[in-house]
């Protein structure tokens, strides 16, 4: 399929479904709205709304909240997550005393965090930025492990053979083997991020999208909520097309990064 | 040179050589047992014998990325200690680094040493241009054949001057035609300077064409060295022409007399171990 006769087909499921939902919520069938406006909100309503927040500006300061707030998680996580998992890797019996500890930090659903973090850091930003690092985190922290758990050993012996001491080994072979772990996972550590921030905001903030959200809900404002779900929607996929383009430029070594190109 | 001159000054001495694993059920496994195997400098030496015969095992000590059991390893005079620094080491698999271009993966051996950037890359473009490669420097591995990507494994080796080259079956995974002409450039390179070769095959063919003196190995576990022979054609040689000759023909019919049955129990003890894992 060429990329037109795609793009084509994408527009058309958005479209047949926005339309779906517009006949269903205005047009009465056998004398029954199937979808009241009160409950699923309108298509329409909800455009004018988004329209509203841009022409008005208020959504700036929402969206620039929450996208400090992901660009924070996100750089502190994998940081974090990096060197970490770098260490671990590197120290077996490090790793082997903390792998419980590990495991059932990774296992506890991270919502519960919230309230606790919003009580030791407030309402600001930061017990959002703190949400979301302990999600990403994880990701980057076992990514990276693993990397450096399996990097080749001919790679290694070569290395050796090539005259690299210890610290060169570290630096031309496990840490390029363990960034390449990490980039692959920058989708899902950067939509973590997000997660974190916005659900944060959810649970207790002033502002940002999911503060946003949660207003409107508050307010039986179901146009609101579709109103800032959608602007959600639409931020993320923007990241995620960045997100894939820092990927290509970081990964040109690889034999499939390249392949996708085509 | 007399022989006693070439076993004090030999480049590469393995003495009554043993190398032993502990097996994961508290067991050990002899791979190679009693190995004595001089390699002089400038010299020439394939080492042939049935997969699974422990010859890549002998290279490893040889290169101190593994310790015998017992014996000793002496690089031109000095017990060898940890990494053999004389030595560069072409692999069998995929050893480039990935994530360096063909250029970078040539520098690198020089840029350990602390040579300045510009200089190592200067002279891995040299060598690039040697092996064959000079338009492809920017290539990373994945984008190179495999032939190519031998190549650049050649020029990252030799760029550090190793005084002793190892290799470990190196065109292996390579189609035959292309393995012919690697071990061409092999030959020109090493007629150039004369580096200590220890070469690892199972492809005899291989081994009397491009070596002065080719080693038989026992069928493992517990193998030894059971033959020794020495090359007598001349060179400079070409692999593609060298095999019509009669003395090429003789040699590798009397050789492989010998080989012949310890290749039929390599195979058989594979084929018995691989039923003892299916039961």
């Amino acid at each position: 399929m060429t990329r037109v006769r795609l793009l084509m087909w994408q527009v058309l499921v958005g479209v047949t479904l926005i339309g779906l939902w517009q006949l269903l919520t205005t047009v009465p069938i056998f004398g029954v709205t199937l979808l009241p406006p009160f409950f699923f909100s309108t298509p329409e309503k909800v455009i004018e709304r988004i329209i509203k927040w841009f022409v008005e500006g208020t959504i700036w300061k929402h969206l620039a909240i929450t996208l400090t707030e992901a660009i924070l998680a996100f750089v502190i996580g994998s940081l974090g997550g990096a060197l970490i998992g770098f260490w671990f890797a590197r120290q077996q019996m490090v790793a082997a005393v903390f792998d419980p500890y590990v495991k059932m930090m990774n296992a506890l659903p991270r919502v519960v965090l919230a309230p606790i973090f919003a009580l030791w850091l407030g309402l600001g930003i930061w017990s959002k930025v703190a949400l979301g690092i302990t999600l990403v985190f994880f990701v980057v922290f076992f990514n990276v492990y693993q990397g450096v758990k399996e990097t080749s050993s001919t790679l290694v012996d070569n290395a050796r053979m090539l005259g690299m001491s210890e610290r060169q080994l570290l630096r031309h072979v496990y840490w390029p083997s363990a960034l390449s772990w990490m980039f692959s996972s920058l989708h899902t550590s950067v939509g973590f991020a997000v997660v974190g921030a916005v659900v944060g905001e959810y649970l207790g903030s002033a502002a940002g999208l999911g503060y946003l959200i949660q207003q409107a809900e508050g307010t039986f404002d179901v146009a609101g909520v579709f109103a800032g779900m959608t602007v959600l929607a639409l931020f993320v996929i923007v990241i995620d097309l960045l997100v894939t383009k820092v990927e290509r430029r970081l990964l040109v070594w690889r034999p499939n990064a390249s392949a996708e190109r085509i | 040179m007399s022989s006693h001159d070439a076993s004090r000054s030999a480049a590469v001495t393995l003495a009554d050589v043993t190398v032993a694993f502990r097996l994961a059920d508290g067991g050990v496994f002899t791979a190679v047992e009693n190995a004595d195997l001089s390699v002089a400098p400038g010299e020439f030496v394939a080492i042939v014998g049935p997969t699974g015969c422990g010859k890549s095992t002998l290279l490893n000590v040889a290169a101190g990325l593994m310790t015998a059991a017992a014996g000793s390893v002496t690089i031109f005079g000095e017990p060898l200690g940890g990494i053999n620094r004389r030595a560069g080491y072409l692999f069998q698999g995929d050893a480039l680094f990935p994530w360096k271009t063909a250029l970078e993966n040539v520098a690198i051996g020089l840029e350990v040493e602390g040579v300045d950037p510009r200089d190592a890359q200067a002279r891995a473009q040299e060598w690039l241009t040697s092996v064959g490669l000079g338009a492809f420097a920017n290539r990373y591995p994945h984008m190179l054949s495999g032939g190519q990507r031998k190549r650049v494994g050649l020029a990252q080796v030799l760029i550090r001057d190793p005084r002793i080259l190892l290799m470990d079956e190196p065109f292996g995974p390579l189609d035959a035609q292309t393995r012919q002409i690697m071990g061409n450039l092999l030959l020109d390179l090493w007629t150039a300077e004369r580096k200590a070769v220890l070469f690892v095959t199972h492809d005899l063919e291989e081994a009397i064409a491009l070596a002065d003196r080719v080693v038989i190995m026992s069928a493992g576990p517990q193998s030894r060295i059971i033959g020794n022979w020495t090359v007598p054609l001349p060179r400079p040689r070409d692999i593609f022409e060298i095999r019509l000759e009669k003395t090429f023909h003789d040699l590798h019919r009397e050789i492989w007399g010998v080989l012949k049955s310890e290749v039929m129990k390599g195979y058989q003890q594979s084929a018995g171990s691989m039923q003892g894992a299916a039961s």
